[in-house]
């Protein structure tokens, strides 16, 4: 057992997965769909981000976080406020009574630009802002609540009644947020029209490279001492404090990992779709990302991907060709991961699929070696 | 803005607003109620709540259309009729859940989140299917509309007093039976030690299914109950759910007494703040405060000293 | 059940037979059935147009929270597409729909439409229903070129050259129902009411404006969470403040808790003190809530079932011919009924089913035999339409009691009250 355990764990393993996953995302998916197709794709990778955090703060670390939708909507609407500053040029918006203002401002009689928008022109700050800001707030979180020991259920809990709160306010303060709509008609990246065709090809390999890199800095972290007292801790946190470690820190670090990861997926979320709203941030999106990350299997940082695209391609798909039925597949789907195979996809590739191509990887190892 | 009044009209309306703190109280209470049985005693995060409530919610539907075409001379009292309908069905409903779901997961708190999140998507599509889409208007007898005029100018709504009085003798018969009854000790000694209370002679897989179904049996009676005061629909159970889930931890979620007082504070912060401020500042407030409140102290209000 | 998304055949067939006769007068002037164009030809953009088929789509939201709204959208314009092709159809082309999901998620309507435009090629959609989701779904359509029938009224602020707005902007809704309370009912202090979101923020804004403009008061204005169920509070304070109208833009759920909550505190709504007035409550909602609780309601729109003219009551057989004698038809319902008439009409009087084509030929598009009655598609994309008011009534339908003389501009940007 423990020996299979570590197995998964060698590099072989890793590397194959690693090269399977990269050939799927740049070749395969871009030849085999078309743009429309892909664009969906590259909009379920972006929750593949978030479930890539969830497993190293949940399967890893033992904290399950409802609220990602939270870190995830920081990122997208960091960008998303980027976006419409420049949409929102004196020229575009002439008809408005105060023109160079976003829309839904205007409406709102807003008559400046509020304080917090301002430094959303530079687009160094935004991206400077989609890594920071989510560190920040996931750091105030987790600091406030790992070191009194909340933990377990009640994290979740409040978590979700965060994300709850922050649905409410972006909604309740429109003039400043967009309200329920959103921020919409977002249309260019620093003069790139990121609504073309060509434009949707580049996001999507753009996002799959970055989520390759995160996949990697994760699997990075996961092999680390950190990796290995995270699961020391999650397994039995007093005794990891008892040798001295400040269990603390080690889980407000990554917390703060997992939302930063949110975070960009959020940001690309936004580029792609091209739109952000707080229909994304609260608690049945949170949720769901959490469900993801439960198909992959909640260990694996590749079952995390897998999990965040089959399960939204089969919302999809479920919901073009029978409507009725999807509400229906999703909630089966969230009993099936918890009572049939709680590895999820990655535990049933381990147990079926894992010995044989350990046996022919071995073959060959023996072969070459022969050789 | 009080300059305009007399002082027996601010009377009045401080009366008034203070009656419904009280309704809020036990809207808050008898919601949380069922989830502090199955959630507080268990520690089983059952997520589908609040459709074990709109489920009672349904059933009474069907109990008034039942009264008023083939027995309309009991029409004024069918309410108390459904929400004994309710418990039974929610409670039969949730034996069937315990034993295909819940009793597989005892040992991972977490995955019954997951697992009862997946059963309200399915009771959600259900009710849809069975019911429609649209929203159905449980139809009440007059007499439980309306209000009662104490003074001039201080109108109680019934609806509020019978809310309460539910929430009351529900609230009572919970505290006896955990308390007091055979049943309820040996649910709390399952609790507190599964092993121990086994090795006693306790069928542990008895009492759990029994005390999991009482808690889906009080959340039916609170869907019941809700049809006097909220919308019956697919999906009216999810906005439950925080509230109900905020109250229990509030509370510090192993004491019952710690679910009363927190739903309590709570709904008098939220009447009060909504009075000063607008509906919208009010719930992000009170939700605020809950929250910091349970940083500085997690444990929630009232919490059970125990071993670990 | 009755009202169940898709009929079964037979059902249709006979619903079909029945319909033949009525809606003849529907069709409208440049009408050519009978003298077929090639495909190529009234179809230059590549759309899903054969010599005998069109595809469309109808994009609402069958699951999530707003699937309660939406279903009655989706009968009406199923109910339309029915009787258009029982007439032979646009161009002498039968109509094919597709139907998508939004599922109460925003961006799901953004992906939706982009399907139904670049895979599946329509020519016309009809649908979306909050804001929301016509503000994620807009872009598409204008990116794709695109045409969009929306049939909500809402908040205004728009304007779109590839959507039809042929529910009410926020103005046509409320001025004449504030003058009509100041002028019938004496009414001087008002208190706003809404669900905090965009659509009654910005109509308690313009109704803020009017009443002022009038030199009357409003004496408070509250919104609250979409979902929230607790209106005790609020009633209280309304009780404090004492206004002649409580003016409400509440949605959804919440409408039910506020209406059952307000009778159980005493407010009887048939002794209108204060009154209430709405202009979110129509006949779909009024199922939720019960008759009995919302009797002595005053709603303020273009459309009640009750309209006593040979269109509606036309319209109002079909429509229960085809989805059962329960159903009812509420204000967007009827709206959405008149996106495929308006297309048609639109399509036909152009020749061709180019989007670019119909966009020339919307503005002045008239239907005079709406169940509204008469409407004119304005340069603005919006429709001329009266105002009305309803007073509801205990089983669930309104008396219409006032009805503007005029067709009511529509205004999405109105000077003055921004």
């Amino acid at each position: 057992m423990l020996q299979s355990k570590f197995k998964s764990l060698t590099p072989r393993n890793d590397v194959l997965s690693f090269v399977v996953l990269a050939v799927l995302l740049l070749v395969l998916l871009p030849l085999l769909f078309d743009i429309f197709r892909l664009n969906l794709i590259g909009k379920y990778l972006t929750f593949a981000f978030v479930a890539i955090g969830l497993v190293l703060s949940w399967g890893l670390g033992g904290i399950l976080s409802l609220g990602q939708g939270i870190f995830f909507g920081i990122g997208g609407y960091a960008m998303a406020m980027f976006l419409k500053l420049e949409a929102s040029t004196p020229e575009n918006t002439a008809i408005q009574s105060t023109p160079g203002i976003p829309d839904f401002m205007d409406w709102n009689q807003l008559t400046a630009l509020p304080w917090f928008w301002e430094p959303f022109h530079s687009f160094g700050f935004t991206l400077v802002a989609i890594i920071v800001l989510p560190a920040i707030f996931a750091y105030i979180i987790g600091a406030a609540m790992f070191k009194r020991r909340v933990g377990g259920v009640y994290f979740a809990i409040i978590t979700q009644a965060i994300a709850a709160i922050l649905t409410i306010l972006i909604i309740g303060q429109q003039g400043y947020t967009g309200g329920v709509n959103g921020i919409t008609d977002l249309r260019t990246l620093l003069g790139w029209d990121i609504r073309t065709d060509s434009a949707k090809y580049i996001l999507y390999f753009v996002n799959a490279i970055l989520l390759l890199a995160v996949l990697v800095a994760a699997q990075y972290i996961r092999k680390s001492k950190l990796g290995r007292l995270l699961v020391a801790m999650r397994d039995s946190e007093d005794r990891v404090r008892f040798s001295g470690y400040d269990v603390d820190n080690y889980k407000i670090f990554i917390f703060c990992i997992a939302g930063i990861f949110s975070s960009i997926g959020g940001a690309m979320f936004t580029l792609q779709v091209g739109f952000m709203s707080p229909s994304l941030i609260g608690i049945v999106p949170s949720i769901e990302m959490v469900i993801f990350a439960a198909v992959g299997g909640n260990l694996s940082i590749f079952g995390a991907v897998y999990g965040a695209l089959i399960v939204n391609w089969a919302k999809t798909i479920l919901s073009e060709s029978y409507p009725e039925v999807w509400l229906f597949a999703m909630g089966a789907l969230f009993i099936a991961v918890v009572l049939a195979f709680p590895k999820g996809l990655a535990g049933l590739y381990e147990t079926y699929l894992q010995p044989k191509v350990d046996k022919l990887l071995d073959k060959k190892l023996k072969k070459d070696k022969a050789e | 803005m009080f300059a305009d009044y007399t002082w027996a009209e601010l009377g009045s309306i401080f009366a008034m607003q203070g009656f419904s703190g009280l309704i809020l109280f036990a809207v808050l209470l008898l919601m949380a109620l069922g989830l502090a049985i199955i959630f507080g005693q268990m520690g089983v995060i059952n997520m589908a709540h609040g459709e074990f409530m709109i489920l009672g919610a349904y059933i009474t539907y069907l109990t008034s259309n039942l009264f008023a075409d083939f027995l309309p001379s009991l029409f004024d009292i069918y309410f108390f009729i459904a929400m004994i309908f309710a418990f039974i069905g929610t409670f039969l409903l949730g034996m069937l859940v315990e034993w295909s779901l819940i009793r597989h997961l005892y040992k991972r708190p977490l995955d019954t989140l997951l697992a009862t999140w997946g059963l309200s998507l399915i009771l959600q599509q259900l009710y849809r299917t069975v019911f429609g889409p649209r929203e159905v208007g449980v139809s009440l007898p007059d007499w439980m509309m309306g209000s009662y005029a104490l003074t001039d100018t201080i109108e109680i709504p019934i609806n509020g007093i019978i809310v309460m009085v539910i929430t009351f003798v529900i609230t009572v018969g919970v505290f006896l039976f955990l308390q007091k009854s055979r049943k309820g000790k040996q649910a709390r000694a399952v609790v507190q030690n599964r092993a121990m209370a086994g090795a006693v002679g306790i069928n542990t897989a008895k009492v759990d299914r029994f005390t999991f179904a009482l808690g889906c049996g009080i959340a039916g009676i609170a869907g019941a109950t809700f049809t006097m005061i909220g919308s019956t629909g697919p999906t009216s159970g999810q906005l439950y759910i925080v509230d109900t889930f905020l109250v229990v931890v509030f509370g510090g979620a192993a004491s019952l007494l710690g679910t009363i007082a927190s739903a309590f504070s709570i709904a008098q912060a939220q009447s009060i703040m909504e009075f000063f401020l607008s509906g919208s500042m009010a719930k992000v407030l009170t939700l605020l405060a809950v929250i910091v409140i349970l940083m500085l102290r997690p444990q929630g209000l009232f919490s059970l000293k125990v071993r670990k | 059940m009755d009202n169940k998304i898709s009929p079964a055949t037979m059902k249709r067939r006979k619903v079909l037979k029945s319909l033949l006769a009525i809606p003849a007068a529907m069709a409208l002037a440049g009408g050519t059935f009978g003298s077929l164009a090639h495909a190529s030809e009234v179809n230059t953009t590549g759309l899903a147009v054969t010599d005998d088929t069109v595809k469309v789509g109808i994009l609402h939201s069958v699951t999530g929270t707003m699937a309660i709204s939406e279903t009655g959208s989706v009968q009406a314009e199923k109910l339309a597409i029915e009787q258009i092709n029982a007439m032979g159809g646009v161009l002498g082309r039968k109509i094919e729909y597709i139907q998508e999901d939004g599922a109460s998620d925003w961006p799901t309507f953004a992906e939706k439409s982009k399907k139904l435009l670049v895979n599946d090629k329509v020519a016309a959609v009809f649908g979306c229903w909050t804001s929301a989701s016509r503000k994620a779904a807009l872009p598409v359509f204008e990116q794709y070129n695109g045409m969009l029938f929306y049939p909500t009224f809402y908040e205004g602020l728009e304007q779109s050259p590839n959507v039809i707005y042929t529910g009410q902007e926020a103005t046509q809704q409320i001025l004449k129902g504030i003058d009509w309370a100041k002028e019938t009912k004496g009414a001087k202090k008002f208190f706003l009411l809404g669900s905090d979101y965009i659509w009654p923020r910005t109509s308690n804004k313009i109704a803020r404006k009017h009443i002022e403009k009038l030199g009357l008061k409003v004496v408070g204005e509250e919104y609250y969470p979409l979902g929230h169920t607790q209106f005790n509070s609020v009633i209280n304070k309304i009780k404090l403040k004492k206004p002649d109208v409580i003016f409400t833009t509440v949605v959804g759920g919440s409408n039910v808790a506020f209406y059952k909550q307000l009778k159980a505190a005493g407010i009887d709504l048939t002794k209108e003190k204060p009154l209430v007035l709405t202009l979110s409550v129509t006949e779909d909602e009024i199922l939720g809530i019960g008759g009995e609780n919302v009797e002595g309601l005053y709603a303020s729109m273009k459309y009640f079932q009750s309209l006593p003219n040979d269109n509606n009551k036309k319209f109002e057989a079909a429509f229960k011919k085809m989805w059962g004698e329960k159903s009812v038809i509420g204000d967007v319902t009827q709206a959405a009924y008149l996106g495929p008439w308006l297309w048609k009409a639109a399509v036909e009087k152009a020749g061709s089913f180019d989007v670019d084509a119909i966009k020339k030929t919307l503005p002045g598009i008239e239907l005079t035999t709406a169940p509204e009655g008469y409407v004119k598609v304005h340069p603005n994309h919006h429709l001329w339409s009266k105002s009305r008011i309803g007073h509801a009534k205990a089983d669930g339908t309104f008396d219409v009691v006032y009805e503007s003389k005029e067709l009511i501009e529509p205004n999405p940007f109105p000077k003055g009250y921004q």
